[in-house]
């Protein structure tokens, strides 16, 4: 037995001693990783809200005592209406007219319009919300010296308002509402694609297809196809929903005659596609989920297959199958590649009226504003970012308490 | 290898029946006749293929892809592997108790209703479920909660509600695979009695690792061995349960049921 020995005594204590200290340093290495996403995540998510609020400084092109005797913020509907009547270009205001009634416009509403067509706001600086809060006097002294008519102001530029107003091209009275209702509709469209075909074919390949070569072959590519580059779903959506289809996606099938291809309905289908190698595969898991012990109960009582799989295997499924296309559909949302190629629009303040409208969506905005000159356009960018993480968090927050509140334990 | 009775009517029957799976051979030309409203328990050593041959009765192996059979299973004189016979329609005829209590995840009311339903059972359903309970041995224990989830019953509960959701459906034979083998003695005591109270009704197979259980319940035993150079399961012995346990022909029968072997 000598042959086979183990340390002993003081080799013992030195060699258990030694693997602690290999344990804490691999501890340490674990540690080290968690910090660094930590750090990196805060990084993130400070930056955003760094750009998301801060001081302004701009001034009034024209001066609101000339115009109004009340101040402004005290004037009723009517009064608004006669000041934007007496102010504007015949032309300019029968435009307004046309697209929204001033009469079923609110207090709200018609004081941005006299802000932003009369009064015209010139934003001269923006700062960061670190800078407004660390460096008050600094800027105070700034702005008093470079821009001595210009009045400073802390704002929300993710505010209420930023999200019940359309596009502007001044990016003081910018909104995402456009760009909300877009990517909603976008979502809408392509869960109305992914989730029943994809399901379909979670089922079939997992309850009905045999093992054999093609059906290897298959579950393999769409293995591959939920790591293929998003751009290139863009390409295809371009070359089939905007081209070959445009007569469908346009809706000129359905009488819309005011578009091309490049509606919603083409950068949802896109979508569609895009995430259903995601619901095909997450609803695979979710049918594997459901135990062999259930298929077999429902088979000995007489069940057919397909009454196994409708009153069993999918109803056990449902809540995996909803998680996993919850997540697919914030992929979904978060997508931006495929819509450039599609041709989202980049300025459009019509909300989106039906699938054959022309759209943008939130990313699409969010690019589009990073890519501006003037600082307030990134200060816009950033609460749009802001917007579009915490329809994200929603989304996905939604699909863990699905899971948690339909979790079976078998 | 037939048991000595003098009954010729028998509730079904297996001829020269070989199971393959792929290319081996797991049960070889087994040759069973099994009595009508009686119990038949079939014992031997892990892997002779005992659950294979229990699952060939209503056709549960043609779930796994790779199973062939060949020789013939019969049932009022029709071959149960027949081409124009459905295996659903056999599965009726033929109901299964599982090893482990696989009740549905829905409520024990439902999980009686379920299989009735599917099956086009028309006619008062609670009255069903209350009648299959009953003999079930279960209805006292339930019936106040007959809307609650199944899994909220214990094991044992639940293993004599999958024979209720079995003996709902009306078969004329009932297959049990281990039914007691993941219960305690006394639920398992009280499998072991409502099967007496159901073999007035129903013709019984069951599998059992336990030879004590297939000693107490059984009227005849199939003793299956693995056996020959591919190591195939077979039955080497088919007789009364008495005399396999107390005069067995076989050798290893005897060193088997004695505990010396296996």
């Amino acid at each position: 037995m000598a042959k086979y020995t183990y340390p002993e005594k003081q080799d013992l204590q030195k060699f258990v001693a030694w693997r602690y200290r290999k344990a804490w340093i691999w501890q340490g290495v674990f540690l080290l990783s968690l910090l660094i996403a930590i750090v990196s995540l805060s990084a993130l998510l400070l930056n955003v809200a760094d750009g998301a609020f801060g001081y302004v400084a701009y001034e009034f092109k024209k001066d609101p005592s000339t115009i109004s005797e009340k101040p402004i913020e005290e004037l009723n509907q009517e009064e608004l209406i006669a000041l934007l009547q007496a102010n504007l270009s015949k032309g300019a205001y029968n435009k307004l007219n046309d697209e929204k009634t001033m009469e079923k416009r609110g207090e709200g509403e018609l004081y941005g319009l006299v802000l932003e067509r009369i009064i015209q706001v010139d934003t001269k600086e923006t700062y960061s919300l670190f800078d407004s809060l660390f460096r008050k006097a600094e800027i105070e002294a700034e702005v008093a010296e470079k821009f001595p008519e210009a009045r400073l102001e802390f704002r929300y530029w993710l505010a209420p308002d930023f999200l019940t107003t359309p596009m502007s091209s001044k990016a003081e009275f910018a909104g995402v509402r456009t760009a909300v209702l877009g990517s909603i509709w976008l979502v809408a469209i392509a869960v109305g694609l992914a989730l029943p075909v994809g399901v379909g074919a979670a089922i079939y390949l997992q309850e009905y297809a045999r093992k054999s070569f093609i059906n290897n072959l298959i579950q393999t590519n769409i293995n591959n196809l939920a790591g293929v580059p998003s751009i290139v779903y863009g390409m295809l959506g371009l070359a089939i929903f905007v081209r070959a289809f445009e007569t469908f996606t346009s809706g000129a099938m359905f009488g819309v005659t005011d578009t091309n291809g490049r509606t919603i309905m083409s950068a949802g289908l896109t979508m569609g596609i895009l995430v259903l190698p995601l619901v095909i595969i997450n609803a695979q898991e979710a049918i594997k989920a459901v135990p062999d012990s259930i298929r077999q109960a429902a088979f000995g009582v007489g069940a057919t297959r397909w009454q196994t799989v409708w009153s069993h295997v999918l109803p056990n499924a449902l809540p995996g199958i909803l998680t996993g296309s919850i997540l697919a559909m914030s992929r979904a949302v978060g997508e931006t590649a495929p819509l450039i190629i599609i041709g989202a629009s980049t300025f459009i303040s019509i909300d989106p009226s039906g699938p054959f409208s022309k759209f943008t969506a939130l990313p699409i905005q969010i690019y589009q504003w990073t890519s501006r000159a003037q600082s307030e356009f990134h200060n816009i960018a950033a609460a749009a970012i802001i917007v579009l993480l915490l329809l994200l968090l929603t989304m996905n927050a939604t699909a863990i308490l699905l899971r948690n509140r339909f979790q079976r334990r078998y | 290898m037939q048991p000595e009775s003098d009954n010729t009517q028998y509730a079904i029957e297996t001829r020269v029946l070989s199971i393959f799976y792929g290319p081996f051979e797991a049960v070889k030309e087994v040759d069973l006749k099994i009595e009508k409203q009686k119990i038949t328990a079939i014992i031997g050593p892990s892997g002779c293929g005992k659950s294979t041959l229990l699952r060939a009765f209503n056709r549960m192996n043609d779930f796994v892809p790779i199973s062939r059979v060949s020789g013939e299973i019969l049932m009022h004189g029709t071959n149960l592997y027949s081409k124009d016979i459905d295996p659903v329609e056999v599965r009726r005829r033929i109901g299964m108790v599982f090893q482990k209590p696989n009740p549905f995840p829905k409520s024990i009311y439902d999980n009686i209703a379920w299989g009735a339903r599917i099956n086009g059972f028309r006619g008062n359903m609670d009255d069903l479920v209350e009648h299959s309970l009953r003999n079930a041995a279960l209805w006292d224990e339930v019936k106040d909660k007959l809307k609650e989830s199944a899994y909220a019953l214990s094991g044992g509960q639940q293993q004599r509600l999958c024979i209720a959701r079995t003996i709902a459906i009306q078969p004329e034979i009932i297959l049990m695979d281990e039914p007691a083998s993941a219960l305690d003695p006394i639920s398992t005591l009280r499998i072991e009695e409502l099967m007496q109270e159901l073999k007035k009704n129903y013709t019984i197979i069951i599998v059992t690792h336990n030879m004590q259980q297939a000693a107490r319940v059984s009227d005849y035993t199939a003793m299956m061995m693995l056996y020959g150079e591919t190591r195939s399961g077979t039955v080497i012995e088919y007789d009364d349960t008495k005399k396999i346990f107390t005069n067995p022909k076989d050798k290893r029968t005897e060193d088997y049921v004695t505990g010396r072997f296996g």
